[in-house]
């Protein structure tokens, strides 16, 4: 398979970029790490008149601390996340989920922001920006916008992107003291996705879980926090009944859809076992220092 | 304290020697000249439109806006192609009954399988070939598509040919007698249906080709990746009428075939006749996506079966039915019934039982042709004789390893035959069985299974015992009227410089065929292997041969060397005593020198023979022709296949939650006669466990209800992974075959043939406590929390 002929253009600041698009209607594409969109153009599933390559803007780059929230700029590649000192210190939950993100080629190339973009329901960062609750940092004709991650992803493959618009950067709250990460997934083989996969987030007071974000991913047609779930556990000291009730919340927090080699009800059934699991090890580090 | 000096010991020992290959670091390196690789002065493209139906009636095809595009050449459909080339059909005599309809590259009325190609366009790139691609618009009336096998089956079902009245393409039964005297006496009677999933080869390199044809001399090169050249040379000469001298056809490096490239594909056969309607080169190389729906698949197997046990846990009987599901046509020219025909004869093979019936129905289907693939029917065989045998110790409350002992055919039986008729030279089922068994350290393994599973840890052991063809005689092809070589030849050269070239139609694809081949001719000559060059591949260097496939290429290939370099060697030492004045038999070669027999002292070097011989024949005795050059074919007498044997060990833990299964370690023992280079052996073993692995955990072509290929990408199609593969600890016991001087038999599908019935039987020793049950291959999450009943 080989891609329909494409014209070029390397952009050097955003507004080049955006200018590019703007001209071009909907027959253009932005191309960072090109890890989804490639194969796409070879497949012919997408055939765009133009190409607008961001991988040269240097705004789009860089992790910096700005007040209460970590700006990652939209071209940090996956395998910054296993590097970057302050998202290891600031957004460890991205930290945990990289290693799941594929393989080390695809991490060495693939972008945050590409990945939030695309908002693949099966990829893990959409989950994890949503368990987070980041907020997308958008550049646009109308200027600069920011969209919390719990309106971000709209549909499948469907954000609040805007033809012409660009994520410029994903902001997340800094991690605190009293915070507790968990991350896992079950996929048949290491870097393919996921039949499911949950990243969370959890406040600790005492002993009690004061608040706790927790999302799925390959569950459905987005990445889907299971609010049900959060409520279950918020306000609530952790024990082996208590997880079992969120095992039980699940249920009303997910409707996945059959699929060919996997059943709704066995996708279900693993999102329970794997929430379990996670609220266990949680159980496991309440008491930790971090 | 240092070992004791070997044969390996000698100087030029190199049968039995791990050598490396001689090839390995030049593809590493990326020095690989793949056909993909290869560009020729005016060289075109071509690109496939594909079948979106499973099966339709072509009403009309429209390229004219396609051939309008500048820089397409080219755009053929099936009625082109009928001009130049004759139809094909899959059938061989020795399968009597089978039926098959004839093929041609491109479909003149009807598709039978979404993604069989419609039309071929040629371009100047394959990017603007596809281009083209996209202005073809084809009218279709769709027809009912035979999807299910057990519909297909039915009387009056929908047909893949509606031209004939059924979906059968073969039948076949076996009946050794007494069966149902068996079964009435027995004290037990174990029954189990089995279920084998459609899976495909997934090489490296896909397949490739580019035919070139010369209209002003005649002559047609294809530069071709496939495993069987000469085969090739055969069927484009008679199918395209062109005369077999002006057909060359080379194989250059292959990026792994596994019985996949030496099946006639239709774009293949097309992309020579685009080539003689140009007179131009015509390049094709199928991408992943175009492989998964035109490659051969395999396996696809529903398999009844009973066994017959006594009140000890002897087998008394066995009793099989299979149904097969090949495509929409027989493959050719080795046909699609390969695989169920050894399925039904290689059950049981290893034990030790008089009464077995067997039946056999090949069924046609609206899918992608299936035929043979690496360790054809045997994993299916396998699987079901091992899960009856793991069954039946159940039943008996015999340890599975205690059952097999008391059932495999004693090591001193031989020579002797299976209840289906194969003749075994000699097998070692009962060495090889004692070998696992200390090299599992097995009642360890079963100690801390118990311990663990008190602990809710899940964890199985499997064993399987196999037996392997390899080195079919004419009786596999040829008796089929086929015309495929079981035979092979090597030409051998002494060069001016003293060193060896040595042209032999065995091929190589990257097991290593080229490495044991030097190993063989400087091991018998008496010469350093990096003086021996090995060509193969072309069958305008090469003599005529079958070969790279059924685990021949050592066994026939190798004795074919061994010979042809004897000759050489009786040929050199003959000069060699005219210019010593000695007789040839008091002297041998040794290192590259003359040395005499006794003293083992240098006398004068091969480099000198061959100076002499080639630039100074003056100085030879009058009379003296000097012959350098040996050719020499070998075809396997005796036997009519080399069997091997062996058996396997898996020790998995299944997560009982989600179904998952961990492979923990896997473990070999094999018997394939004189190990040439036991690396070598033990990497064909590895790589052919993983694909058996990949078989009973990953590997499934699964379809929609209209005939679609649902996960025909390697994103949904799973292939094993190095992070999900075990350890694989391999042991040999060595049985020469007496039908060689080497003694060698096959070892490449060995690891393939029992490895998913290894898991089986494991998976399911995880499960016992639970009373679960799985008999469906692949094992996946699904089927095993279903079996669990957790969802």
């Amino acid at each position: 398979m080989k891609a329909r002929a494409f014209s070029y253009f390397r952009a050097r600041t955003i507004d080049e970029a955006l200018d590019a698009a703007a001209r071009s209607g909907d027959e253009a594409r932005f191309i960072a790490g090109g890890q989804s969109l490639v194969p796409a153009l070879a497949l012919r599933l997408q055939a765009p008149r133009l190409l607008i390559d961001i991988n040269h803007i240097d705004d789009l780059s860089g992790v910096t601390r700005e007040g209460e929230w970590l700006r990652i700029g939209a071209l940090t590649r996956h395998c910054q996340m296993l590097t970057e000192p302050l998202i290891a210190q600031f957004a460890p939950l991205l930290r945990a989920a990289a290693p799941y993100v594929a393989h080390p080629a695809i991490r060495n190339r693939g972008t945050l922001g590409g990945s939030v973009a695309l908002a693949d329901p099966a990829s893990e960062f959409p989950a994890v920006v949503l368990a987070l609750g980041a907020e997308m940092e958008i550049a646009g004709p109308a200027g600069r916008r920011r969209v919390g991650a719990d309106e971000f992803f709209v549909d499948l493959f469907e954000t609040a992107l805007a033809p012409g618009e660009l994520l410029v950067a994903v902001h997340v709250p800094l991690f605190r003291a009293n915070q507790r990460i968990a991350f896992d997934e079950l996929a048949r083989r290491r870097g393919d996705y996921a039949l499911v996969g949950c990243g969370m987030i959890a406040t600790v007071e005492q002993d009690l879980i004061a608040d706790i974000r927790v999302a799925l991913f390959s569950v459905g047609n987005v990445p889907t926090r299971a609010r049900s779930v959060e409520a279950a556990l918020a306000g609530a000291c952790l024990d082996a009944d208590r997880i079992a009730a969120a095992q039980a919340a699940l249920d009303g927090d997910l409707a996945p859809d059959d699929s060919d080699d996997v059943p709704a009800a066995m996708r279900l059934h693993l999102a329970r076992v794997l929430l379990g699991r996670l609220l266990g090890s949680l159980l496991g580090r309440l008491g930790e220092t971090a | 304290m240092s070992a004791p000096l070997t044969s390996l010991d000698r100087p030029n020992s190199y049968i039995g020697r791990a050598v490396p290959r001689p090839n390995a670091k030049r593809l590493l390196a990326g020095r690989g000249r793949y056909v993909t690789d290869i560009r020729l002065p005016r060289m075109l493209h071509a690109a496939f439109l594909r079948s979106s139906h499973a099966h339709a009636r072509i009403i009309s095809i429209d390229a004219e806006a396609a051939r309008a595009l500048p820089g397409v050449h080219l755009v053929a459909t099936g009625p082109d192609l009928a001009k130049i080339c004759t139809p094909w059909t899959g059938t061989l005599d020795h399968f009597k009954g089978m039926t098959s309809e004839p093929q041609l590259p491109l479909p003149l009325e009807r598709v039978v399988w979404a993604g069989q190609a419609v039309v071929a366009v040629v371009a100047e790139s394959r990017a603007l070939a596809e281009d083209a691609l996209e202005l073809i618009s084809v009218d279709y009336e769709e027809l009912p598509a035979v999807v299910d096998l057990d519909a297909a089956r039915q009387s009056g079902a929908e047909r893949v040919n509606p031209a004939v009245g059924s979906n059968i393409c073969f039948r076949a039964q076996l009946d050794s007698g007494g069966v149902d005297d068996a079964f009435a006496s027995a004290l037990h009677v174990i029954e189990q249906d089995f279920s084998f999933g459609r899976h495909t080869p997934v090489t490296l390199e896909p397949r490739a080709i580019i035919a070139d044809y010369e209209s002003e001399s005649g002559m047609l090169t294809v530069h071709h990746a496939t495993q069987t050249p000469y085969q090739f040379q055969d069927l484009y000469s008679r199918h395209y009428g062109i005369p077999e001298a002006r057909v060359r056809v080379i194989a250059p490096d292959i990026g792994g075939s596994f019985g996949m490239k030496l099946h006639v594909y239709h774009e293949d056969m097309a992309v020579v006749g685009l080539s003689m309607l140009l007179g131009r080169p015509v390049k094709y190389v199928a991408d992943r996506i175009e492989s998964f729906v035109s490659d051969i698949h395999a396996r696809d197997h529903q398999v009844k079966a009973r066994m017959a046990v006594d009140a000890a846990g002897k087998i008394l009987a066995m009793d099989v039915h299979d149904v097969t599901a090949i495509g929409a046509f027989s493959t050719y020219p080795r046909t699609s019934v390969v695989e169920g025909n050894q399925v039904i004869r290689l059950i049981g093979a290893p034990y030790d039982f008089k009464s077995y019936r067997a039946a056999l129905e090949v069924v046609f289907q609206n899918k992608v042709q299936t035929s043979q693939y690496r360790a054809v029917g045997h994993p299916i065989a396998c699987a079901v004789t091992e899960r009856m045998v793991d069954l039946a110790a159940a039943r008996v409350g015999l340890d599975p390893l205690a059952m097999r002992a008391n059932n495999v055919i004693a090591d001193d039986a031989y020579p002797t035959a299976s209840p289906t008729g194969y003749k075994f030279e000699a097998l070692s089922h009962q060495a090889c069985l004692e070998r696992l068994r200390r090299l599992m350290d097995y009642d360890a393994l079963r100690a801390e299974q118990a311990e663990l599973r008190r602990r809710g840890i899940h964890r199985g052991i499997g064993i399987a015992t196999f037996v392997e063809i390899t080195n079919p005689s004419p009786a596999f092809y040829g008796v089929g009227g086929a015309r495929i070589s079981s035979q092979d030849g090597a030409t051998l050269s002494l060069t001016p410089s003293g060193e060896v070239r040595c042209a032999i139609s065995v091929t190589e694809q990257g097991q290593g065929t080229e490495a044991i081949i030097s190993q063989i001719v400087a091991d018998q000559l008496g010469v350093a292997q990096e003086h021996v060059k090995i060509l193969t591949g072309d069958t305008e260097v090469t003599p005529h041969g079958g070969a790279t496939w059924a685990c021949r290429g050592a066994g026939i290939g190798g004795e074919t060397a061994l010979q042809a370099a004897r000759q050489l060697k009786a040929n050199i030492l003959e000069i060699a005593g005219l210019i010593l004045q000695e007789q040839p038999a008091a002297l041998d070669i040794v290192d590259g020198q003359v040395v005499g027999k006794a003293t083992q002292k240098p006398r004068l070097s091969v480099a000198e023979i061959a100076r002499i011989s080639y630039f100074r024949s003056d100085t030879l005795p009058p009379g003296t022709q000097a012959q350098l050059t040996v050719s020499h074919h070998f075809a396997p007498q005796g036997y009519p296949f080399a069997f091997t044997n062996g058996i396997q060990g898996c020790y998995l833990e299944v997560d009982v939650d989600t179904g998952f299964v961990k492979l923990l370690k896997h473990y070999v023992v094999e018997d394939c006669g004189r190990i040439i280079n036991p690396m070598l052996v033990d990497e064909q073993l590895r790589g052919g466990v993983v694909q058996g692995l990949g078989a009973a955990l990953f590997e499934e072509c699964r379809y929609g209800e209209t005939g679609q290929l649902l996960n025909g990408s390697l994103a949904d199609y799973l292939v094993p992974m190095a992070m999900e593969m075990p350890d694989i600890v391999i042991d040999h016991v060595e049985t020469p075959t007496a039908d060689t001087i080497l003694g060698a038999k096959g070892c490449g599908e060995a690891g393939t043939a029992a490895a998913s019935a290894c898991v089986l039987n494991a998976v399911n020793d995880a499960l016992t406590t639970f009373g679960a049950s799985i008999n469906a291959i692949p094992i996946t999450p699904a089927r095993v929390l279903k079996a669990l009943n957790r969802y």
